[in-house]
């Protein structure tokens, strides 16, 4: 799905690791995202999802390869876990405006498009895990990123919640053409729109569209039988650019095991 | 104007409370009241070396503060032993340095508990001065610096990856607070400096809905502080920097009676 015209490429990974006290946390990640490309990462806890994630970012740097971004990329951050103490009074207006000047007009707007826009005024601690999760979508959007990465932005989520995200998601890539980097918080779930999946165990096992890396043995082996045929692709129903819709397996019963938890402490 | 040593005593702590709340409200977001003690504590260490070197006093002190601040940030990088253990080795260590270098000057005698306990009534119009000088300039930056101070205080991973720089917002703040303990302790002591900074943070918590909104709370509730204990330690001739704190403590409680929910943070009715 692809355009054919090539498009700006935002950042690069070229053979890059990251090694803590002699550990090796992950190596020799080769991965680049281009304007309006969804790129997915999947992998079992500790296998460099995170890491690889922050070396994008820029919060860590790489120890061994490359990191090339392109000048002045800007970046929207949704972090996996955000706990607010209760001593810092934050409505969600004000966490809006946490790393930037923006209007009361762009405020609402970016409210308005993950459909939070009545928690203006409300504290975030007071936020149930799913509106918390919309309103750092909202927080992340507003910058205009170049890039937006999201650090398993379902987690927490609960199943409606999980599908009205991935289709927010797929609609900030349509309506506002950035590179978005996923780390997905199931092995087994990735959305459709997904123009790479990269499975992480350390290093990169396997790579490619959702359709091939279900195939691939090395999806297989890594994640074993229960896994088997079992990589969900979420699919948007108005979706017409994926011509095997038949053959996508939907298997959306784990996902309701994730039931919706505070994240306030 | 300043003739008269009371108004001077006012004057002075209304000056350091209005710079102690908002700084102090970052202390309390970021959990580093223990931070503070430690770096407080270190002041009298700061007195005796400047006495030693017969360098200026207040400098003297932001400079022994910022060292240990710096060593702490040093000594956690090797992660040995939990911060916890390393601030009380660092608090004390450094107090009872200072105790033991004031203990061997013979040529100056030094009136300790004036710098354990501060000496609020005593303050010259050269340390108001001094006071409004430093305290401007602490503000400036506060107000300056806000924004990746405030980020970086809810989220520094956040905050790198947004292309702010959390480091260097902790390495201000830490400048900050050595620079208001260098300029709080002759108001009210090493020991008391750190209940200024937290104590009408704490308190201004449960009245504010936004960040900036709890920074002027506490300027202002610091500012009451002060006043009202000044007045209290005159009215019944107690020790003026303990009066101080021991009203930022009255307060404090008072707020405790205040139904924050009821005021703030409501949640909106549900619509869907």
């Amino acid at each position: 799905m692809n355009a054919q015209i090539p498009r700006e490429t935002l950042i690069t990974l070229s053979n890059a690791g990251v090694s803590r006290g002699g550990r090796t946390l992950v190596s020799g990640v080769d991965l680049s995202i281009a304007r309006g490309e969804i790129v997915t990462l999947i992998g079992p806890n500790g296998s460099g999802k995170s890491t690889t994630a922050k070396m994008a970012t820029g919060v860590l740097k790489p120890s061994t390869g490359t990191v090339v971004r392109k000048p002045g990329l800007k970046i929207g951050y949704v972090p996996q876990k955000l706990t607010i103490d209760w001593t810092l009074p934050l409505t969600v207006e004000r966490l809006m405006t946490l790393t930037g000047r923006f209007s009361p007009s762009e405020i609402n707007a970016a409210l308005a498009a993950v459909g939070a826009e009545r928690l203006l005024k409300a504290a975030v601690q007071e936020l149930s895990g799913g509106e918390f999760q919309r309103v750092l979508f909202a927080r992340a959007m507003i910058r205009k990123p170049d890039l937006l990465v999201l650090d398993e932005p379902v987690q927490g989520v609960d199943f409606s919640g999980e599908v009205a995200l991935y289709e927010l998601v797929r609609n900030i890539r349509d309506t506002t053409q950035s590179g978005i980097l996923m780390i997905s918080h199931d092995l087994h779930v990735v959305m459709a729109e997904t123009d790479t999946v990269i499975c992480l165990n350390g290093h990169v096992c396997c790579r490619g569209t959702p359709a091939a890396v279900k195939r691939s043995p090395e999806y297989l082996k890594l994640f074993g039988e229960r896994a088997a045929g079992s990589l969900a692709i979420y699919q948007h129903h108005h979706d017409h650019e994926h011509g095997e819709d038949g053959h996508i397996h939907h298997d959306h019963d784990h996902a309701h095991d994730h039931a919706e938890h505070d994240h306030v402490r | 104007m300043f003739g008269d040593y009371f108004t001077r005593a006012l004057i002075a702590g209304a000056g350091l409370a209005l710079v102690a709340g908002p700084l102090g409200c970052f202390v309390v977001w970021r959990r580093m009241a223990y931070f503070g003690d430690t770096m407080a504590h270190s002041a009298l260490l700061g007195v005796a070396l400047s006495i030693i070197l017969s360098m200026n006093m207040t400098l003297g002190v932001f400079a022994v503060a910022a060292l240990v601040a710096g060593a702490l940030l040093i000594l956690q990088r090797q992660a040995t032993l939990s911060t916890d253990a390393l601030l009380g080795i660092l608090s004390h260590s450094t107090l009872a340095v200072g105790l033991v270098l004031v203990g061997f000057l013979t040529t100056v005698r030094i009136d300790l508990m004036g710098f354990l306990f501060g000496d609020i009534l005593a303050v010259s119009v050269d340390d108001i001065a001094i006071i409004y000088g430093g305290g401007i300039a602490i503000l400036a930056i506060l107000i300056f610096a806000w924004r990746p101070l405030l980020a970086s205080t809810v989220s520094p991973e956040l905050a790198e990856a947004e292309g702010l720089r959390p480091e260097v917002s902790r390495l201000i703040l830490m400048i900050l607070m050595a620079s208001v303990i260098a300029i709080a302790m002759k108001l009210v002591g090493v020991l008391l400096i750190t209940s200024l900074l937290i104590i009408p943070a704490a308190t201004a918590r449960r009245l504010s809905s936004t960040p900036e909104m709890m920074a002027v709370v506490a300027a202002v509730l610091g500012a009451i502080a002060v006043v009202g204990g000044l007045f209290g330690s005159r009215t019944w001739d107690t020790a003026s920097g303990p009066s101080i704190v021991v009203m930022a403590l009255i307060v404090f409680l008072v707020s405790l009676a205040v139904p924050v929910t009821r005021l703030f943070g409501r949640r909106p009715v549900h619509g869907a």
